[in-house]
């Protein structure tokens, strides 16, 4: 079964190249003059180009054929991962995106821990005295956090903590503090789901007669919650995390392009901005692609917890 | 937020009723003060006096002037009717594209049912916002954009919770006995269908909606949604964050509009989820 969802998952990082080959695509064909051009342009940069070059990267890349040969040509580079090289910087997309690669997954690894440390346990807590004030207090909170977008968040992190407080530098990459704002913003949102998650889970849980069974038994709190409770909200927890994921994803593109923190993220805004295609082409695939794959660990995850019920997606 | 994840979120039990009113009270709020603020001050929001830059509220300009001299309350208003209006459309043809492929896909079966769901699952899996960034670097006109890329990634969660109720409902008794009376497909879709899938699909609609307002804002934060000197709530904010020190109610203006517009939404949403 978890062999299937793999290939079920498989399938769908397929079916994301394929979509993010064809919007390229599209982009391209909307960009204005001669696409040929452009390319050559970028290559031997617009002081060497002349009408020879573009007709060369034309006859090359089939640009003068029908849309769809065209298309065919494009898809067939895509699948082989060549994504040529940067318009603007002129670099292979391929090793600008290895560099940027590195940035983002620091950043939403650091993220998700924190968010990590932040959510479960006060859900836990939450969820154990289920109507206490903690409880009450924390459905507050999480609704208001649910209704600050991210960007709003790292806005209202940067005008607090940066420019009132003075804590940490606003934006910027390299020192250790760099870090910490735009995985904070993050882990807000994250946390604030995550809470709400475990609390019901864990709220759903302790009301179960086996758990009454369990401390009347004589187990303490202690015990109950290590052996009978965590496992039993660890399911629900890590599913629902999967699907949170993508506001991972997303947050990374905005959080990126707002702390200027060099990612895979703030790279593709930038290449949106300067209609960079290759680029675009590159960062939208990393990122559906890394989509994907999260889903696929959060399916694999979910499995090693509680082997019995394999969930198909 | 995306919305397959709101749907799927456990709900708390209690208060239900008071928190989606509340939720209405402060939408028709927020689309009230949209409407009504051109009709109060007759201030274009465009229009520019560099004298009152960042200065106080007067009888033209209530909520006080931007760093051009722009009237707030003008912008303000102005850039949520374009939020509301970009979302109201994208929900409305998401939802009429989404429950026309569920209800046929959850009919008919067969390889249309499988065509029809792999194309929501590979959309599915590129990220929304992802979406709409690369729509709005294909179609140049930046609200046609918003609400093509939108319409995309919002009628796959419509898609999705119609063909799962649809298809309980097609196997119930009561659809079948109004078949064998011979009743059309029109007369099942309005007596069977759809008084099951309207509360789903008010939920679905009111966070699509926040979802719709959220990414407008994000993607004109980071300075590649809307253009200036359009008025937009990320923009707004985007420009008068150089000024917090000197004016931070300015700042505060469009922060305010778009966590109460949100919020409202969410309350709204939440009150339909059983």
């Amino acid at each position: 079964m978890t062999l299937r969802a793999l290939g079920y998952r498989m399938v769908q990082a397929l079916l994301v190249a394929l979509l993010v080959g064809g919007l390229t695509f599209l982009m391209m064909q909307a960009l204005p003059g001669d696409a040929a051009f452009r390319i050559a342009a970028g290559r031997y940069g617009y002081d060497m180009v002349n009408a020879a070059a573009a007709a060369q990267v034309r006859a090359e890349l089939g640009l003068d054929g029908s849309g769809w040969s065209a298309f065919a040509a494009w898809l067939g580079d895509l699948l082989r991962l060549d994504f040529g090289t940067s318009l603007i910087s002129g670099r292979p997309v391929m090793e600008e995106i290895r560099h940027q690669l590195g940035a983002s997954l620091q950043l939403a690894g650091v993220s998700l821990a924190l968010s990590l440390l932040i959510g479960p346990p006060l859900g836990v807590i939450a969820g154990l005295h289920a109507g206490g004030w903690l409880d009450r207090g924390l459905l507050v909170l999480s609704a208001a956090l649910r209704a600050v977008p991210q960007f709003l968040m790292g806005l209202i992190l940067i005008v607090t903590l940066s420019i009132q407080l003075g804590w940490l530098p606003a934006a910027g990459h390299g020192r250790a503090d760099h870090l910490i704002l735009p995985a904070l913003t993050l882990a807000l949102g994250l946390a604030a789901i995550s809470a709400r998650v475990t609390r019901d889970a864990m709220a759903g849980v302790a009301a179960r007669p086996d758990y009454a069974f369990g401390r009347w038994k004589g187990l303490s709190e202690r015990q109950m919650l290590r052996r009978h409770g965590l496992r039993n909200i660890g399911v629900p927890l890590v599913t629902f995390l999967g699907l949170q994921l993508v506001l991972l994803i997303e947050g990374v593109v905005v959080v990126e392009a707002i702390f200027g923190w060099p990612g895979i993220g703030h790279a593709l805004v930038h290449a949106i901005f300067g209609r960079d295609v290759p680029m675009v082409q590159g960062t939208a695939l990393l990122l559906g692609l890394g989509f994907v794959l999260l889903n696929a660990l959060t399916d694999l995850a979910a499995h090693l917890i509680d082997p019995r019920g394999a969930r198909t997606p | 937020m995306t919305m397959s994840d709101t749907t799927l979120m456990p709900v708390a039990r209690h208060g239900f009723g008071r928190l989606r009113w509340i939720g209405l009270v402060l939408l028709t709020l927020v689309v009230g003060f949209a409407l009504l603020a051109p009709v109060l001050t007759f201030t274009d929001p465009l229009q520019q006096d560099l004298m009152k830059a960042l200065a106080g509220p007067d009888a033209a300009a209530p909520f006080g002037y931007d760093h051009l001299g722009r009237s707030l309350m003008a912008r303000l208003a102005a850039a949520l009717r374009l939020s509301l209006s970009i979302a109201a459309a994208s929900v409305l043809t998401a939802g009429i594209v989404g429950v026309g492929l569920g209800v046929l896909s959850a009919w008919r079966g067969g390889w249309i049912d499988r065509t029809l769901c792999l194309l929501a699952d590979s959309v599915l899996a590129l990220p929304g916002l992802l979406m709409v960034l690369i729509v709005t670097a294909i179609v140049a006109d930046r609200p046609l954009a918003f609400w093509i890329g939108l319409t995309l990634v919002l009628w796959i969660e419509y898609f999705r919770l119609t063909r799962a109720t649809v298809a309980r409902q097609l196997a119930a008794p009561g659809v079948q006995a109004s078949r064998l009376l011979g009743f059309g497909p029109g007369y099942v879709f309005r007596r069977h269908l759809w008084p099951d899938l309207a509360p789903v699909l008010l939920t679905v609609a009111a966070f699509g909606a926040g979802t719709a307002i959220m990414t407008i804002a994000a993607l004109g934060f980071v300075s590649v949604g809307m253009r200036p000197p359009a008025p937009e709530l990320g923009l707004m904010m985007v420009e008068l964050l150089p000024y917090y020190r000197e004016a931070p109610l300015a700042l505060f203006q469009p922060v305010i509009a778009i966590f109460l517009t949100i919020l409202a939404l969410n309350l709204l949403a939440q009150g339909g989820r059983r």
